[in-house]
């Protein structure tokens, strides 16, 4: 009895503390409100499962429990309940996958119109770059890096001379305007994540990974990095401010670009050239 | 199988093996420490891996004290929590379950379920277990060498996991590596044993559909376990040479620490398809015995067949092929082609259906029983609770889309522990507290186990059920300190102390348990051969514990399969395997 | 991954053959007494031995599989530079074929109670694998000195590595072949030591396919099947 009763509150308790959470996610600053309808979505169905695997467990561990005198039940299988059964999870489980697939499909479609943005990770440091005028990122290697270019962008690529370099600051996004994140990391794998934009996704040294996203509300967000990147992991913080346009632009015009970084570090710049290939 | 009508054979004897086939100690060397005999290996497997376990369990400690009061314990770093985080998970995902589940459960009962004498590579065997004794005293050396065990997460991505930002960066991570290639080089010495054993070594009549589930769960596992832990070894291999020899096996062109490294063109990515080309499959490795051996105690202690047993075994078989093919939902975010993600998203989430269908046929199995509330039971219903409820957060993690927001979050944590550590561990206990009576002749102490398990449960889910809601509000998983953090509220610190605190009780239930074990090796209840009352033949040797050779003179043969509780018009309310039917004992056919 | 992929559809096919063999649509529990199976009367351990030998094979193959799936992946990467492959290799697989080819003579030999066979075979394939190895050595120290390090480019590693695991299985066959000769110098029979001499044939059998394919793969000549493996899953 006594059994019965813990296991049937122990499923209570899991919906009570599911429905008087007050650790819930944070409030959603971009398009992918999706996102959280489908793990709403997901709550729901597996929700009303476990209550009702454990409920009934509960139930037969209280009706069923040993008494003197009683007899099992003789009752190998019944082929049809369990078909009937497995329907029902294929069709529950159909029901979970097919809007995440749709949801996916928009997730890794990157719409025509966003702006890139490269976000570059390295032990335990954000870098930002945007497009100049020209809306084109110019090119970097990891070959590069040195310490008067700490992003290893390429000097000799034109369309890298207007690119505007956010070093040790937050980065700023214009609300309602998609972009597209270009992650790039110098070292190890990191993460750039950002709760409140639901998207994340890794950034591996050598390649360029991306995802999108829409910012759909202003404020400051924190950055995190989401993916183990070595002793000061948890320290590797920066901040994401979404703003209106006009403010959007003001920012941007006093951000520097790369030519008039590297042009204020000629001497060292030299210094450089020689010393690499 | 030849469809043989069965009266016309009944009366055969019991296939003898010629006795110069078992091995037979000479001394109480080779009796007790260099023993063949698979009941002693086993037991040499579950103390070695306990005794790690224990240092795993240690390190959890550890961990939830810093987490759960940060800045408290001055002897907590950073560095030392990435390396307790990463022997913790190595640990007790490998070294512990693993070797616990096929090493420790597959050694004792796969001999005696199918009515073998022993393995059928003894000295194999053997070997196995001391390369496993080797492996696990390199894994424990990294504790004492310079720059401690390495700090780079149980999956030991590179390029981190080899360059110095990582703790254990140049003894802790070769070292590792080392033990892991021991593992799997020992393991697949045992495994072949187990497999080749359950093939030939069934005794007469024992079918493949008359084996326990714990056979085929054991048996399916180690079958995914000889096919996958190779990716492992190539993996280790691999990033052992880029570490050692600077090849660029896995390592990109980058800059460590500001000096640009002679690495150049490797591939991280290509490591994480190694990696979870094992690492998957050793999720069901670890589940497949857990769910075999729920099915035998389900069955047992509710004097039930176990419900659909074909479904059971067609379910396992399936489980065992569909995890070869969805590792990469490990990987939804780690940059790979995001394309995979539909592929591996549609058979990570069709897994799911014979998964639920276990789930369904325990719970059937309860059904109209007569459930003994016994400790194994009690165990029993605990994993159901705690395996369907960190399966269906599985659902969450393994549908692509929403996986992008818990990736590498709290809630990744609370899942694979719910799912892999404490579900698992809640059958590793029931089995424990179900064939203790075989292994050593007592019972174990009913009233410490019952302390035991509702601490061990309540504590566990207390501690892992709320994991999940600091992963939603989106805590990242191997921080060592969430320190100032504008959407994490203060609340959420106060969860994670009281979490620490549930750990710690749980934690040192787990003394009780092993004080358990040792007292009632000597002060337990006789247990007589059979205590439960239970059909299958591991309980049916003539000796308990077994002796050598399990059987005495002559093989047992098998009549039934091992689930004929409450058998209509039967005597008793089970029929061992080994008896013979009513009317072949009234005929005398039987010699 | 294509590659181990392949490979894992293939094991999965044999392994659902042989369930398909076992009835796993009985019904166990209307199924009183006792029913023989196909594996009745092979107990004994030579059947067993057989069976564990074939279950190595698959972890082997499993294990080549996932090395030719890395090697597939990596030489993608744009810092590929094929290595040259030493002519000695071409004399070194000559040198495995006839090993392969004495192992055979031997099980052959022992099929028929030929003694001397046995031992010929055995010492001649011996030898031929020695010589193998010590040929794989030669071509590492040529290339080598030819300035293929291991760690100048991952064509070269992988090279390395590839060739080093199938030694290294190579010597492993030589320690059982050295078993099974040391029992015969003891003065076992033929009959003591037939299993164990197919046994080693089986063994050396495969390890010869495995470096044909390991050679196709390193000397270009399955670039081709392994672009159309890529494809398959990108």
């Amino acid at each position: 009895m006594a059994v019965a009763i813990i296991l049937l509150l122990v499923a209570i308790a899991s919906v009570v503390f599911h429905l008087f959470s007050p650790w819930w996610w944070t409030p959603l600053a971009s398009n992918w409100g999706y996102i959280d309808d489908t793990i709403t979505l997901t709550f729901w169905i597996t929700g009303a499962v476990f209550v009702a695997v454990v409920a009934f467990m509960a139930y037969c561990v209280f009706r069923f429990r040993h008494k003197e005198g009683r007899q099992a039940d003789y009752n190998p299988e019944n082929k049809r309940l369990e078909w009937w059964l497995s329907v029902g999870t294929g069709i529950g489980v159909a029901a979970m996958l097919a809007p995440g697939l749709v949801v996916w499909h928009q997730f890794v479609t990157v719409p025509a119109g966003a702006t890139e943005v490269e976000v570059m990770g390295q032990q335990w440091q954000w870098s930002y770059r945007l497009p100049g005028k020209d809306g084109r990122l110019g090119t970097s290697d990891a070959r590069l890096v040195s310490a008067d270019n700490p992003m290893g962008l390429n000097p000799d690529d034109p369309n890298g001379k207007d690119d505007i370099v956010i070093q040790n600051d937050d980065l700023h996004l214009a609300i309602g305007k998609p972009v597209k994140v270009l992650l790039r990391s110098i070292d190890v794998l990191h993460d750039f994540y950002v709760p409140e934009f639901r998207a994340k996704m890794d950034m591996i040294p050598g390649s360029v990974t991306y995802y999108w996203f829409t910012p759909t509300r202003t404020g400051t967000f924190e950055v995190l990095c989401a993916e183990l990147c070595g002793a000061a992991h948890a320290q590797m913080r920066s901040k994401v401010v979404v703003e209106e346009e006009k403010e959007y632009h003001a920012w941007l015009e006093k951000q520097r670009t790369f030519a008039e970084l590297s042009g204020q570090r000629n001497v060292a710049k030299a210094a450089y050239k020689t010393g690499s290939e | 199988m030849v469809d043989v009508p069965f009266d016309t054979i009944a009366g055969i004897p019991a296939a003898e093996a010629p006795d110069v086939e078992l091995y037979h100690p000479k001394s109480w060397w080779t009796r007790y420490v260099f023993s063949q005999d698979a009941k002693v290996i086993a037991i040499q497997y579950s103390i070695t891996a306990m005794s790690i376990g224990m240092v795993a369990l240690v390190l959890s400690w550890l961990m939830r004290l810093q987490l759960g009061f940060p800045g408290t314990f001055s002897f907590i770093d950073a560095n030392q929590y990435l390396q307790f985080i990463t022997m913790h998970g190595m640990i007790m995902v490998i070294y512990l379950l693993t070797a616990l589940f096929l090493g420790g459960f597959g050694n004792y009962l796969i001999p005696l379920m199918v009515g073998a004498r022993d393995m059928v590579f003894p000295y194999v065997n053997m070997l196995s277990y001391w390369v496993y004794l080797l492996a696990v005293l390199v894994l424990a050396s990294t504790f004492f060498v310079p720059g401690g065990p390495t700090g780079a997460g149980w999956t030991l991505y590179p390029p981190q996991a080899i360059l110095s930002g990582t703790p254990g960066q140049d003894w802790g991570i070769i070292l590792m590596l080392a033990s892991l290639i021991l593992f799997i080089i020992g393991f697949t010495m045992g495994g072949l044993n187990y497999v080749v054993t359950v093939l030939q070594a069934r005794t007469r009549g024992m079918t493949l559909m008359r084996l326990p589930l714990t056979v085929w769960g054991i048996f399916t596992a180690t079958v995914m376990a000889l096919l996958a832990f190779p990716a492992l070894l190539v993996a280790s291999v691999m990033l052992l040479l880029d570490r050692l020899l600077g090849t660029s096996f896995f390592m990109p062109t980058l800059v460590e620490m500001g000096e640009l490294t002679k690495y150049g063109g490797g591939s991280p990515i290509l490591f994480q398809h190694l990696f979870w080309f094992f690492g998957h499959p050793e999720v069901y490795i670890v589940a497949l015995p857990a769910f075999g051996i729920i099915s035998d105690l389900i069955s047992t202690h509710a004097r039930k067949n176990i419900f659909g047993y074909r479904m059971m075994v067609w379910a396992i078989v399936a489980i065992g092929a569909l995890s070869f093919v969805v590792w990469a939902h490990h990987m939804y975010v780690s940059g790979m082609n995001p394309y995979f993600g539909f592929f591996f998203a549609t058979t990570t989430l069709i897994i799911a259906i014979p998964t639920a269908i276990k789930v369904y046929n325990w719970v059937l199995t309860l059904w109209r029983g007569d459930i003994h509330l016994t400790i194994p039971m009690l165990f029993a219903l605990a994993f159901i609770i705690t395996f369907v409820n960190g399966g269906l957060t599985g659902l969450f993690l393994g549908n692509v889309v929403v996986d992008v927001p818990l990736s590498d979050t709290m809630f990744v944590v609370a899942h694979f522990h719910m799912v892999m550590g404490i579900a698992p561990i809640m059958a590793v206990f029931g089995g424990i507290y179900h064939w203790y009576p075989k292994v050593t002749g007592r019972m174990l102490n009913e009233a410490l186990g019952r302390f035991h398990f509702w601490v061990t449960f309540l504590g566990a889910y207390a501690v892992f059920f709320p994991m999940h809601y600091l992963g939603l509000l989106g805590v990242p998983r191997r921080y060592h300190d969430i320190g100032e953090t504008a959407f994490i509220p203060a609340s959420a610190h106060d969860l994670n102390a009281f979490m620490s605190v549930a750990a710690l009780i749980v934690g040192f239930a787990q003394l009780v348990f092993i004080f358990n074990l040792i007292w009632s090796l000597f002060k337990g209840k006789e247990a007589g051969g059979n205590p439960w009352g239970a059909a299958s033949l591991e309980w049916q040797t003539p000796e308990t514990p077994p002796g050598h050779g399990n059987w005495g003179k002559e093989l047992p043969i098998v009549y039934r399969w091992a689930y004929d509780y409450s058998v209509p018009g039967a005597g008793r309310d089970f029929v061992p395997q080994n008896e013979p039917p009513a009317r072949l004992s009234a005929q005398g056919a039987h010699p | 991954m294509s590659v181990i992929v392949l490979f894992m559809v293939g094991i999965a096919a044999i392994a659902g053959w042989w369930l398909s063999q076992q009835r796993l649509t009985a019904k166990p529990w209307l199924e009183e007494g006792v029913s023989v199976d196909l594996r009745e009367e092979s107990t004994a351990s030579p059947q067993a031995a057989k069976i564990g030998l074939g279950v190595f094979l698959a972890v082997v193959g499993s294990l080549f599989a996932l090395f030719i799936s890395a090697y597939s992946m990596r030489m993608n990467m744009v810092d590929w530079r094929t290595l040259p492959v030493p002519a000695l290799l071409w004399f070194n697989t000559g040198v495995l074929v006839l090993s392969s080819v004495a192992l055979q003579w031997a099980y052959i030999a022992a099929r028929r109670d030929d003694m001397d066979g046995i031992i010929l075979g055995l010492l001649s394939g011996g030898a031929f694998a020695v010589t193998f190895l010590v040929g794989q050595l030669l071509a590492w120290r040529q290339l080598n000195a030819a300035g293929y390090f291991v760690a100048s480019n991952p064509a070269n590693s992988f090279f390395y590595l590839i060739t080093a695991a199938h030694g290294l299985h190579v010597m492993g066959g030589l320690v059982a072949l050295g078993r099974t000769a040391a029992k015969l110098w003891r003065g076992a029979e033929v009959k003591q030591v037939r299993a164990s001499v197919e046994l080693c044939a089986i063994y050396w059998h495969f390890l010869l396919l495995v470096w044909l394919v390991l050679l196709g793969l390193l000397t270009g000549w399955t670039d081709n099947f392994v672009d159309i493996c890529r494809q398959l899953l990108s």
